[in-house]
């Protein structure tokens, strides 16, 4: 886009038009000086520019008149007055005469940035929506998401469905099913797919070092704050945000997002401007968010905000049909970053990993064939390679009691203390469960 | 034709660990050899004491003036904070399709945001400065491509946010021959 940009800059002080120039011609933008508004105005009778950046300040005419005379000429051209701290009131008068806006000197680099940017996305933008408008839909950029299950399908189907709009997203699945992955296929696949997808994940970050994540900080905002930073909501200006566990995040923060979502502006840490930004939000989450919102720990108002399109990815127990191509895919993956040759899997093998449960879903069975290429030594991944029964094997020390112990605890936990689906797992009945519970004293953790 | 080469010059201490694997990483970039040379300049003369920094332009003048032969791309390396006229501050900056380039690891510390002191990340984002800045040396312009170490950075998150590589279509552009 900025290929197709010109900018004149016109000031009096070689070093200003020189620096600009720089910048501008880095950013490959097509730029011309003028010393004076004599000369601009003599350079714009044989030659338009999109930009005009302006000194207010110069010898002879001045910014002001000048910018008037250019209006004259050509009332498109976007005028943008460059000023002092000493006469913002004639910056003002600027604005009422029409020009684009004004920038103070010396400019912070990403505010020059965004207000050229800005200008020349309102030139380029009826042309370039009309040619997002016509790109063909086809899913891009998902080779990581490997599947052809129905279940995995209609989880595909689902993210073209979505791309194009503006929709914010929750992705429910459990641990490992690969959330961020579908975040990512989403934002490559939309409109926003040229600007950052941001990722933050939230369960990681204190209450206050989220804020400053998520919002950025001023210079001051607290001890060791020496410049000011960016959060992320900014960095996603453009692009799509992608907030991983959102459910960990606190009643403040919840209230916070909801006011963001709701403005799409807000205000760094330690700051008092407004700050504006075009992001499209994508959730995820491994717990049950209405569950939460009827428990009062996740407000109402943000779930509903927040859960315009559901897309729940299956567990990879309940898609083992696609357990051949994932061990291929990972086998494929890391023999060629380990360079070695591309290995096979005994059949033995492949079908054990079938009957296994993988509670820690196609992350569990990436690590699984990592370990297996690493540790074996043969042409194939055979069962021994694979961590199954030999680490049950390996707690010799514990006793049974404590094995059967740890066993329910991993399976309570895995149903979330549904008593009739562990049971059914354990493939007992209720009432044996319950006396184990109270056996053992176990207990459901907060 | 002399075979084409980067050189890096130190202003202030840095590290000899630290600036071998830059060296290392913008070599890789530019499968070109990279060699490392130290300078005692004086710096106060490019000192402006009412904005407390350096003029990023008389130092990128300063580097271009230094007489080496025209197949050697020199990019001076500083600690200290950098401006140009009209901005408040600058990470680096080249000559676009020159043999110079500039870059500051002053506002790369994390410890300068309130952070904790991350040694590979401030290597990391220096490394990217430099090859982005030696990038416009051999013509390229800012990308849009966001992973692409040719995308413009204004913030420390923005260096965060894309790679040390460049994109498919930066690589081509870049003629090493």
């Amino acid at each position: 886009m900025a290929e197709n940009i010109s900018i004149l800059v016109v000031d009096d002080e070689e070093s200003v038009r020189d620096s600009l120039y720089n910048w501008f011609i880095e950013d490959g933008y097509q730029v011309d000086c003028a010393e004076n508004a004599k000369q601009a105005l003599s350079v714009l009778e044989s030659k338009n520019f999109d930009i005009i950046l302006a000194d207010i300040k110069m010898p002879g005419m001045d910014g002001l008149e000048m910018h008037r005379r250019i209006k004259s000429l050509n009332k498109e051209s976007i005028v943008i007055i460059m000023t002092a701290f000493a006469s913002v009131s004639t910056a003002v008068q600027a604005l009422k005469d029409g020009a684009y806006d004004y920038i103070t000197k010396p400019f912070d680099p990403d505010d020059l940035s965004h207000l050229i940017r800005n200008a020349a996305n309102q030139i380029s933008l009826v042309a370039e929506n009309e040619a997002l408008r016509n790109k063909v839909v086809t899913l891009e950029n998902v080779e990581d998401l490997i599947g052809t299950s129905e279940a995995m399908m209609k989880v595909l189907k689902e993210v073209e469905q979505v791309a194009q709009s503006n929709s914010p997203i929750i992705i429910s699945g459990e641990s490992g099913t690969g959330k961020e992955l579908i975040a990512r296929a989403i934002h490559y696949n939309s409109q926003r797919k040229f600007f950052p997808l941001v990722s933050v994940h939230c369960g990681a970050l204190t209450e206050s070092l989220l804020e400053s994540e998520l919002f950025g900080h001023e210079k001051g905002a607290f001890t060791g704050a020496m410049f000011n930073r960016k959060g992320r909501f900014e960095m996603a200006d453009g692009g799509t945000i992608f907030l991983d566990e959102i459910a960990t995040i606190s009643s403040k923060m919840q209230v916070e997002l909801l006011r963001v979502l709701e403005t799409k502006t807000f205000v760094r840490v330690g700051g008092n401007k407004e700050i504006s930004s075009d992001f499209r939000i994508i959730c995820a989450t491994n717990r049950d968010l209405l569950k939460m919102v009827k428990n009062g720990t996740f407000r109402e108002d943000l779930y509903y905000r927040l859960n315009v399109v559901n897309i729940t990815i299956p567990p990879l127990r309940d898609r083992i049909e696609d357990i051949p191509l994932l061990v291929n895919y990972f086998i494929e993956k890391y023999c060629t970053s380990m360079s070695r040759n591309i290995i096979s899997i005994h059949q033995a093998a492949l079908k054990r990993l079938e009957k296994y449960d993988f509670p820690g879903n196609v992350r569990e069975l990436e690590n699984m064939i990592e370990r297996a290429i690493v540790v074996g030594n043969e042409n194939e991944i055979r069962l021994k390679d694979l961590p199954l029964e030999k680490d049950i094997m390996s707690n010799t020390s514990e006793s049974l009691d404590d094995l059967e112990k740890k066993f329910i605890q991993q399976i309570l936990n895995k149903y979330d203390w549904n008593i009739s689906r562990s049971a059914k797992a354990l493939n007992v009945d209720r009432v044996t469960l319950y006396n184990k519970i109270k056996k053992y004293s176990l207990k459901q953790s907060k | 034709m002399d075979k084409q080469s980067i050189l890096l010059i130190s202003h202030g201490h840095f590290d000899s660990d630290f600036l071998e694997k830059i060296a290392r990483d913008v070599g890789l970039q530019f499968h070109l050899d990279v060699q490392l040379e130290e300078s005692h300049m004086d710096l106060s003369d490019f000192y402006y004491s009412d904005r407390r920094q350096y003029d990023g332009n008389s130092l990128l003048k300063e580097i271009d003036s230094l007489a080496y032969a025209q197949s050697i791309k020199k990019v001076g390396l500083f600690r200290v904070d950098l401006f140009i006229p009209i901005l408040t501050y600058i990470f680096g900056q080249a000559i676009l399709e020159g043999n110079s380039g500039i870059a500051s690891l002053y506002r790369l510390r994390n410890e300068q945001y309130g952070m904790k002191k991350d040694e590979k990340l401030l290597l990391n984002r220096f490394a990217k400065i430099i090859i982005h800045e030696l990038g416009h040396t051999f013509g390229l312009i800012h990308c849009h491509i966001p992973v692409c170490v040719m995308r413009s950075s204004t913030y420390v998150e923005d260096i965060d946010q894309k790679g040390k590589d460049f994109c498919t279509p930066c690589r081509a552009k870049l003629d090493l021959d």
